[in-house]
């Protein structure tokens, strides 16, 4: 067959096709993450552009959170988390969420039954979701749901100045790398927040400077310097310290050397994993959970005053008077949202907190009680596996020992307190010490228990009792 | 035209008529309120027969304690009968309005089931649990002294499950855990602590 001007063409413009691809995809911009950092779990998904913006699926943002469904339906596409139900329209920018409207600020693309929103909507969209607060820093791609963050601080060893020790709140696995003149550590699965000032100076010939910054889905801090650097690990990676090569050199040479050990060199070694004391990593000491929320009000005290609202101001008091006591503290729920009993102990379970500590609030009776578990009637352990009705059962005398403590502070306040085993879940769930606080007014006027001075009055009782008790209970595996 | 007597005895008969549907009607709503009204009784009839001096441990909304009361009760013959009778007689305490502990209209228990080795299963009607005053301490005393009077009573029973309508509920009123079977010596151990 005799080619047409336009066929004759053809074989010439493949190759042409070919290597303009190649330019093009040399120089494509790498694939861009959002890092998810939840109390859960921390989590990396892939951003898609779409319009020219940033996009991420929706089920795969809430599917490691809980129990997540979605159904596409023509251009509806209908997506359920635990009791909300959200639904959208492929190319509209509304969005209908539990019957109210919703803006999603670009249009919602349904692609092969995934549910693509903007990147962006996600800070508005979330809360809706999840009933509780989310920080997105849109343009490093991180997102946080609930109080996650890690801080940190760096300052020059007050013993040495060519060490600089970096202290996070929570143990963290960076990656390192060094280079001429820096050294790098770069935070990929940790929700490590930039300090006040992203620039960091030091008063050390070795170690002039630092920064912060973020950029696609991580954190890196990078340190400058006049001299090779090392980082080592400690404080169950809580504490990392860099340090001048030469100097960790001196140090090494030294810990052969113990007679001649100086304080310079006197920093413990990385940890040891020891097999019959398993290393704990714990983001936070204590976790408070306000009991109830959603739909279950516990106790009506009132037809204006519920057990669930009474709970969250509880809780956020009690963080405010645990965390200036120096103790890291997660409340499970922050607003009104619904919390299942099994989550509320998964939760707590996976962060390995020191206590869990359940507030509740009653009409019935005067002061405070304060319950440890009333463990039923359960399967025994097997092997490594704890029963999950009887989980709390290594750590109850733990617990009653917490139960004491804050007992007898509240003695100490003139409190009228009484300590008591509960069937309450779940308490018996829980691997660490468990205590719930069941708060009731001092005389009959139950409105004593909106009165900020009388919750800071109980939640303060609670906060020093747990701080005496912190060696015992951070001891606990 | 139609006769004057026809208009007459049509107008009589349907007088009759709505006098009969009213009057109808009437009792028909009296008969309804009547059985509203009793329905806070105890579903069974009492037990007639000997009666036997029993131990019930009653709870104490004022001071929140758990103390044994003794009773004189008729008592049938039968180990689930006898549970069942014990516990009816726990719940006319509670029903009473000077109760120490008050239960709402309506609770009652429907029946218990001792199942061998060792398990008693309480089934408590609706009304029990959704009456139910909500709080831990509250709560906690009404299953302790359910459990603690069967118990007491009943030799051999190591463990006990608290059914509503014969089905698992996860709490009576929110707080107190019916998910799962009470061990009946760390309901004893809490029947220390409430006394």
């Amino acid at each position: 067959m005799p080619w047409t001007k336009r066929s004759r063409s053809a074989p010439l413009s493949i190759p042409a096709v070919i290597v303009m691809s190649a330019i093009l995809l040399s120089g494509a911009a790498p694939e861009k993450h959002l890092s998810v950092y939840s109390v859960v779990a921390n989590y990396s998904l892939t951003l898609v552009q779409r319009d020219g913006r940033d996009y991420v699926g929706l089920l795969e943002v809430l599917e490691p959170l809980g129990k997540v469904s979605a159904r596409s339906e023509g251009s509806r596409w209908r997506l359920r988390y635990n009791n909300v139900q959200g639904d959208f329209q492929a190319g509209k920018t509304r969005a209908r969420i539990q019957g109210r409207d919703y803006d999603l600020g670009g249009k919602f693309f349904a692609e092969n039954s995934r549910g693509l929103v903007p990147l962006s909507s996600l800070s508005s969209l979330l809360p809706r979701f999840l009933g509780g607060p989310v920080t997105l820093h849109e343009d490093s791609g991180r997102l946080f749901i609930g109080s996650v963050a890690t801080h940190f601080t760096a300052s020059l060893a007050t013993d040495n100045s060519s060490r600089l020790v970096f202290n996070f709140t929570a143990p963290v696995n960076p990656t390192v790398g060094t280079e001429p003149g820096r050294l790098r550590m770069t935070f990929n699965h940790e929700p490590i927040v930039s300090p006040a000032s992203p620039t960091l100076t030091f008063g050390s010939k070795a170690i002039p400077s630092a920064s912060y910054s973020e950029g696609n889905g991580a954190a890196v801090i990078t340190v400058n310097s006049t001299v090779p650097l090392i980082a080592s690990f400690s404080n169950n990676g809580r504490t990392v310290t860099i340090t001048p090569s030469s100097v960790a050199a001196a140090v090494a040479q030294n810990a052969t050397q113990p007679a001649s050990a100086t304080p310079a060199v006197s920093e413990p070694p990385p940890p040891v994993a020891n097999p019959s004391s398993p290393q704990v990593y714990r983001r936070y000491f204590a976790v408070v959970d306000a009991s109830h929320g959603g739909d279950d009000h516990g106790e009506t005290l009132s037809s204006a005053l519920l057990e669930k609202d009474i709970t969250v101001a509880l809780a956020r008091s009690l963080r405010q008077e645990l965390e200036s006591r120096g103790i890291t503290t997660l409340v499970l729920r922050d607003s009104d949202a619904n919390l299942s009993l099994d989550q509320r102990a998964i939760f707590a379970n996976a962060d390995h907190a020191a206590i869990y500590i359940a507030l509740h609030a009653a009409s019935n009776g005067h002061g405070v009680r304060v319950y440890t578990a009333l463990l039923p009637y359960g399967e025994d352990d097997r092997g490594p596996f704890h029963s999950w009705t009887t989980a709390q059962h290594a750590w109850l005398p733990l617990s009653q020992s917490a139960a004491s403590a804050v007992a007898a502070e509240m003695q100490k306040r003139q409190v009228p307190v009484r300590t008591l085993s509960a069937p309450l879940r779940p308490l018996n769930n829980v691997t660490g010490a468990a205590i719930a606080v069941e708060v009731a007014p001092q005389g009959s006027d139950f409105s004593q228990l909106t009165a900020p001075d009388y919750q800071q009055l109980i939640t303060s009782a609670v906060a020093t009792a747990i701080a005496a008790t912190r060696d015992q209970l951070g001891a606990a595996p | 035209m139609i006769p004057r007597h026809l208009v007459i005895g049509v107008a009589v008969l349907l007088v009759a008529a709505l006098g009969m549907s009213l009057y109808a009607w009437h009792m028909r709503k009296a008969a309804t309120s009547t059985v509203a009204s009793s329905d806070t009784r105890p579903l069974a009839p009492p037990v007639a027969g000997p009666t036997e001096r029993v131990v019930l441990f009653v709870a104490h909304d004022e001071d929140g304690s758990l103390r044994a009361e003794s009773a004189q009760i008729p008592m049938p013959t039968g180990r689930q009968q006898r549970s069942e009778e014990l516990l009816r007689a726990l719940l006319s305490l509670y029903l009473d309005k000077s109760s120490p502990h008050v239960l709402g209209p309506g609770s009652d228990v429907r029946s218990v089931f001792l199942v061998d080795p060792g398990l008693a299963v309480i089934d408590l009607n609706s009304a029990f649990a959704d009456t139910h005053r909500s709080g831990i301490l509250v709560e906690e005393l009404t299953v302790a002294s359910l459990i603690h009077t069967v118990s007491a009573n009943t030799p051999g029973i190591l463990k006990v499950q608290i059914l509503v309508d014969g089905k698992e509920r996860e709490t009576l009123a929110g707080h107190a855990d019916l998910t799962g079977y009470y061990d009946v010596s760390a309901v004893n151990q809490l029947a220390t602590q409430l006394q």
